[in-house]
């Protein structure tokens, strides 16, 4: 069920390089951990960025579900359906590019 | 050992008009909030060396920049960029300051445009830190949000092509390229750390978001030294949390900051900038800011590695804020 929701990702610019530059990428994934699952296994590395060890989101990295933060919804677990927008954003920091 | 502070020496301000006493606020001075820039303590964390088993031999210090009246060491740049503009007359007659900032420099300017009177505009990433966006409203200032998927990067550029599209209108004070900036400090912060330590310090250790701090401090510190250590801390990654630092390899590089300066360059996780913060409000009850971790991770990171050696060290780190703008993030919970 999961491998047929598509989800816009959209990347911050430090994060960039693990995407050739793409601003914008397409994944798929039923939940937050699933996508972003799914989103390391496309860019090998990203993930590590995102998540610690255990699987949680690192504190200093927010994940939004269209605009919505997931630490106020089910976090990793926050449930995605097809359509959706799923940003990433560290607290914010001196810039990247 | 208890904590020890020494206040700086208050005659040597220079953030007060030379043509008045420095004790002032009569008519015609400067604002009041102007004559509580600067002369920041300086905090002996003994109880905190002790903890994480430095010898006696191991100083550290903080500069407690929290202090100045907007919050945080942007009040310092801030304020000499301002009254450069006031002098050359690029700010006044109804000009309005523009920069881009990750919120402590807005802060200052905000808190300066209420007091002298002119008209501030800041682009900050929407993704800054509800309080600091708060603050720069209670100022009076006006808020452009850039793409907080660009970050910081993204703010300078929409600040550059605003400042361009209305030159008349703006003062682009851009405090990543103007010399003011570690000039402030190379004048007041400084010669506070070097009187403050009577000259004991062997280590200076700033983070590096414009590099001013690291600037302008660091050259007179070496002025007086030659043989001080000039460390630099910033996001071992260019994907971090560590609000007010740049990774250098990745960002766009301020104009200001000469790497040729810093003698050692050490890398802090964010994870790490977190745990020191919290470790520095519970040990000593120092509330400080998430990049004062960051710039205590490298001091410590001195401090063992000279305990390691044998040698004697003081080592005097700045705080740049306290911890308050972030308690709507992850920092304390």
């Amino acid at each position: 069920m999961s491998t047929t929701t598509n989800v816009l990702v959209l990347i911050p610019a430090p994060l960039r390089r693990y995407t050739g530059g793409e601003a914008k990428v397409n994944v798929s994934g039923a939940t937050v951990a699933e996508l972003i699952g799914n989103l390391d296994a496309a860019y090998p590395g990203i993930g590590d960025r995102i998540l610690e060890n255990d699987g949680e989101i690192r504190r200093f990295v927010n994940v939004f579900v269209n605009g919505n933060n997931v630490r106020k919804l089910d976090g990793v677990t926050t449930a995605i359906k097809d359509g959706d927008e799923v940003g990433i954003v560290p607290a914010m920091a001196g810039g990247a590019r | 050992m208890s904590t020890r502070v020494i206040a700086a020496p208050r005659r040597t301000n220079p953030n007060s008009s030379p043509s008045r006493p420095v004790f002032g606020g009569v008519a015609g001075s400067d604002p009041a909030v102007v004559q509580a820039i600067g002369n920041t303590p300086l905090l002996g964390l003994s109880r905190f060396a002790e903890r994480i088993g430095l010898p006696p031999s191991i100083e550290l210090w903080l500069k407690a920049e929290w202090a100045n009246p907007g919050g945080s060491v942007k009040d310092r740049p801030a304020l000499a960029i301002v009254r450069q503009g006031l002098a050359s007359g690029q700010l006044g007659n109804g000009r309005t300051l523009l920069d881009a900032t990750s919120g402590n420099t807005g802060i200052a300017y905000a808190m300066l445009g209420a007091a002298f009177g002119f008209p501030v505009e800041l682009v900050i990433p929407e993704s800054a830190s509800s309080e600091r966006k708060a603050m720069l409203t209670a100022y009076g200032a006006t808020i452009v949000y850039s793409d907080p998927y660009e970050g910081s990067n993204g703010a300078i550029l929409m600040a550059r092509e605003l400042a361009a599209s209305k030159p008349n209108d703006y003062f682009y004070a851009d405090q990543y390229s103007n010399k003011a900036n570690p000039r402030a400090h190379y004048e007041a912060t400084g010669p506070e750390v070097w009187e403050q330590t009577s000259g004991r310090i062997t280590h200076f250790v700033a983070g590096l978001g414009t590099s001013g701090t690291l600037m302008g401090t660091g050259r007179f510190l070496r002025e007086q030294k030659p043989r001080i250590s000039l460390v630099a801390a910033q996001p071992a990654e260019a994907f971090h949390g560590i609000e007010g630092l740049k990774h250098m390899p990745t960002a766009i590089v301020p104009s200001i900051y000469d790497d040729r300066l810093p003698d050692i360059q050490i890398g802090v996780d964010t994870e790490d900038a977190y745990a020191f913060a919290r470790e520095l409000a519970r040990v000593e009850g120092i509330f400080a800011g998430v990049s004062a971790g960051a710039a205590l991770a490298a001091a410590v990171r001195m401090a063992r590695e000279c305990a390691d050696r044998g040698e004697p060290a003081a080592i005097v780190f700045v705080a740049p804020d306290d911890g308050g703008k972030y308690l709507s993030t992850e920092l304390w919970s």
